[in-house]
């Protein structure tokens, strides 16, 4: 690779590697995000080069294996480039018929296609599937088309084209200013002015400053940062290098989690790639402006991704948060102004760089510009990562963009913004989603996890959930989250096994607001979010849990019984065989003999529901 | 874990004390534990004091002061895998291998975890076994899948006899 030492070398660049390819030729993508490896990608992307090898030698058919595509529900996905046609759920033995049919001889194939749920029409392009329809794709715009290990798919997109436009034509408060006029807000879930930051960070004094790349997405439900680390590392890095010459620092580093080995080595080899080309480093483009990135690995602490936690585990200590008295900024890593934005709020930047605000702030709402990304999971049919204009209805991303609930069943709620968040019920479905809006109701926007709920989901469950969740990351700094959240799972555990009472209810109200207040850090000073959320909107089904002993949604095992329905047993034997418990007993029918229904000892049974799904006929009753 | 293979990782990182954690995650990737000698060690040469190795060690759950066992079991209790039944399958799981989480088999074939989020939310409930993906896991899969790393087990017991 050349070492590229202007802006008109790198655009001379750009033109080469776009002389080499030719849009109208045949190029089949194969998404290589970690939804699709689940599903198993891999195997397809092996039978891919198997049948281009074998079929015909250099014929020109490309394959590529791209970052993710967001439709994870729907993987492994194939594209077929130029025409755009998507393939669901393919897997190896389709390659060949793809290959064959549709890349050499143009027709689709119909069975590989999406079908809409309602109407059952066949949708052969991308952007005609309602999952993407209703989908605003600015940052996730190139994740399905580039491979990310491969520097030049992203420069051919038009990629580190912001950066020289902000080396040479923008002085570093011009910058500034133009991100804080497309007010940029934290996507890591504060929603602070990244502008405002910058700022404060450049003029902090000192020498030596430092910007960081918060990875560490620890809330659970969300795998956005994830996506564009795989996907497209090198928009990320982009807005590192631009956000590095605002603020005037000269070190970066990524942290990044160490449950994402993928985006560990993504990232590794983006940065390699962009020292190579002098996009890192000393002098980059010629501009004599110096900048170079590190990566560093978290340890799976959940606390660790608060800024000055992270910086304290960076330093080579335990990641506890401290007290900001002094903000980062001013005096963070090795006590010097440090900037540290989350991985989606750096890959605005070139964004908003390259396209300016005056067209960024068309997107969005009056507080909150831009899209957001969302991870749409839970209880929906289309499960995958979303991206919409900021101020988006719920409503809009739970039915339009996720077809609803799947079975047919009803919709209870959504639970926004990790363990800091809170559950927004069905009654406020229509709320427009943008960080002033979701705060409003109790809950925030987070790093973008929205977990759907349906009837099914037991809202006690799951604020005990979090709060097992919370007292197992709470770091046991602060005494008010240390012990807070770890009574309030006691309170929760007693509930949801029967021992409630109705003043539970008055406690772990004054519990959630004691923590909240005593705490150093904005885990415990969010921690009692999840209880104060589920007890404002259902209240009742906490009652029903403490009063009747009953849980509605069917979760709270010691509050379940499971019995046989003999009219409905059909005696075949298998939930006898599935019980780990040996609790059933009953003769299974066959030829010869009649067989005796089956039927649950209750003193015997653990709850742990195998009979329930193992059975057939829905002869097994929950009460 | 040989004193020159600890050096290599030390001398990766410079031999800098801020480099502590990322050491240690080094040595834990290739022992699949912390030995103490290996831990007294490392202090010695980044003149760390012990207590404060043992302490970062123990703040960390990817790093463990036990052995581990030959193939890690890894539920997802994310949000999203806990509303479609990550609880069962944990349930299951620790029924079939005998074990509670951060527990490890007494043949040293299994180490059952579990993991607050794997990131892949869109197939869960998901089970990672040595970093493999096993997606819209149910309970009644759970036998099926851990059975691979079981027979596995079994032709290197075969093996070891011969």
């Amino acid at each position: 690779m050349v070492r590229l030492s202007s802006p008109q070398e790198l655009e001379k660049y750009r033109n080469e590697i776009l002389s080499t390819r030719d849009p109208n030729q045949p190029l089949i993508t194969v998404c290589g995000g970690t939804g699709c490896h689940a599903s198993g990608c891999h195997a397809v992307v092996e039978a891919f080069k198997k049948v281009i090898q074998e079929k015909v030698k250099g014929n020109g058919v490309g394959l590529r294996v791209t970052g993710c595509h967001g439709f994870c529900e729907r993987g492994p996905l194939v594209v077929l480039h130029p025409r755009k046609v998507l393939y669901q759920r393919v897997k190896p033995e389709d390659a060949s018929a793809i290959f064959q049919e549709s890349v050499l001889k143009g027709k689709v194939i119909e069975n590989l296609l999406y079908e809409h749920p309602t109407t059952g029409e066949k949708i052969s392009t991308e952007e005609d599937v309602p999952f993407y329809k209703k989908q605003r794709r600015i940052i996730f715009e190139n994740n399905g088309s580039i491979d990310p290990t491969q520097i030049e798919d992203y420069i051919a997109v038009g990629g580190y084209r912001a950066l020289p436009k902000a080396l040479f034509t923008m002085k570093p408060e011009e910058i500034i200013k133009e991100v804080k006029k497309a007010n940029l807000r934290g996507r890591g879930g504060g929603g602070f002015s990244a502008g405002l930051k910058w700022e404060q960070c450049r003029n902090a004094s000192g020498e030596i400053k430092y910007v960081i790349c918060n990875a560490d997405e620890g809330d659970p439900g969300a795998y956005m940062d994830r996506s564009l680390l795989e996907g497209n590392p090198h928009s990320v890095l982009e807005g590192m290098i631009i956000g590095a010459y605002a603020i005037g620092a000269h070190e970066g580093c990524v942290f990044v989690r160490h449950e994402y080995p993928l985006a560990v080595l993504n990232i590794g080899i983006a940065i390699q790639q962009a020292r190579e080309l002098g996009l890192l480093g000393k002098d980059i483009l010629g501009s004599r402006f110096e900048f170079d990135v590190q990566i560093s690995r978290g340890g799976g602490a959940f606390v660790a991704g608060e800024s000055t936690a992270l910086m304290a585990t960076l330093e080579g200590n335990v990641g506890e948060p401290r007290a900001k008295h002094i903000h980062t900024v001013i005096s963070g890593l090795w006590d010097r102004p440090t900037n540290l934005n989350n991985v989606e709020t750096w890959a605005n930047v070139p964004v908003i760089i390259d396209r300016g605000a005056d067209w960024y702030t068309q997107i969005g709402t009056e507080g909150s510009k831009g899209t957001k990304i969302f991870s749409l999971v839970g209880k929906v049919n289309n499960t995958g990562l979303v991206e919409v204009p900021m101020g988006i209805t719920l409503r809009e991303i739970v039915y339009d963009i996720g077809g609803g609930i799947p079975g047919g069943k009803k919709f209870k709620a959504v639970q926004t913004g990790g363990p800091s968040g809170g559950c927004i019920p069905e009654s406020l479905i229509d709320l427009p989603v943008d960080f002033d809006r979701l705060t409003e109701v109790g809950s925030m926007m987070g790093s973008g996890g929205m977990i759907v709920m349906d009837e099914s989901t037991c809202m006690v469950d799951v604020a005990k959930y979090f709060m097992n969740f919370l007292k197992d990351e709470s770091c046991g700094k602060c005494t008010s989250c240390r012990e807070g959240t770890k009574r309030m799972h006691e309170i929760l555990t007693e509930i949801t096994e029967g021992r409630g009472s109705v003043d539970h209810l008055d406690l772990l109200e004054e519990l959630g607001w004691v923590t909240a207040e005593a705490s150093l850090c904005a885990l415990g000073g969010t921690a009692p979010n999840p209880v104060l959320s589920t007890i404002r909107y259902f209240r009742e089904e906490y009652k029903e849990h403490i009063i009747n002993k009953r849980c509605p949604a069917k979760v709270c095992r010691a509050l379940l019984r499971y019995r046989i329905l003999s009219d409905v047993c059909t005696m075949c034997g298998r939930c006898a065989k599935a019980c780990p418990a040996e609790a059933i007993s009953g003769k299974t029918k066959t030829k010869k003999e009649k067989g005796i229904p089956f039927k649950i000892d209750e003193q015997k049974c653990i709850k742990c529901g195998m009979c329930f799904e193992s059975c057939k006929f829905e002869a097994v009753e929950v009460q | 874990m040989t004193q020159t293979e600890i050096d290599s990782i030390v001398d990766r990182y410079g031999r800098k004390e801020s480099a502590i954690l990322s050491i240690l995650q080094d040595i834990q990737t290739k022992e699949k534990y912390l030995p103490r000698e290996t831990l007294e060690y490392v202090g010695e040469k980044l003149h760390i004091p012990l207590n404060k190795i043992y302490r970062i060690a123990t703040f960390y759950r990817a790093l463990s002061l036990m052995p581990r066992g030959r193939h890690e079991v890894c539920v997802c209790m994310g949000t999203a895998c806990h509303v479609r039944g990550a609880q069962r399958i944990l349930d299951q799981i620790k029924l079939a291998l005998g074990i509670r989480p951060g527990e490890t088999t007494k043949d040293l074939n299994f180490t059952l975890e579990t993991v607050n989020c794997l990131g892949v939310c869109a197939a869960g409930p998901v089970v990672a076994i040595d970093g493999e993906y096993f997606g819209k896991m149910s309970s009644t899969k759970v036998e099926g899948t851990l059975k691979k790393f079981r027979s596995d087990q079994k032709k290197e017991g075969a093996n070891g006899k011969a």
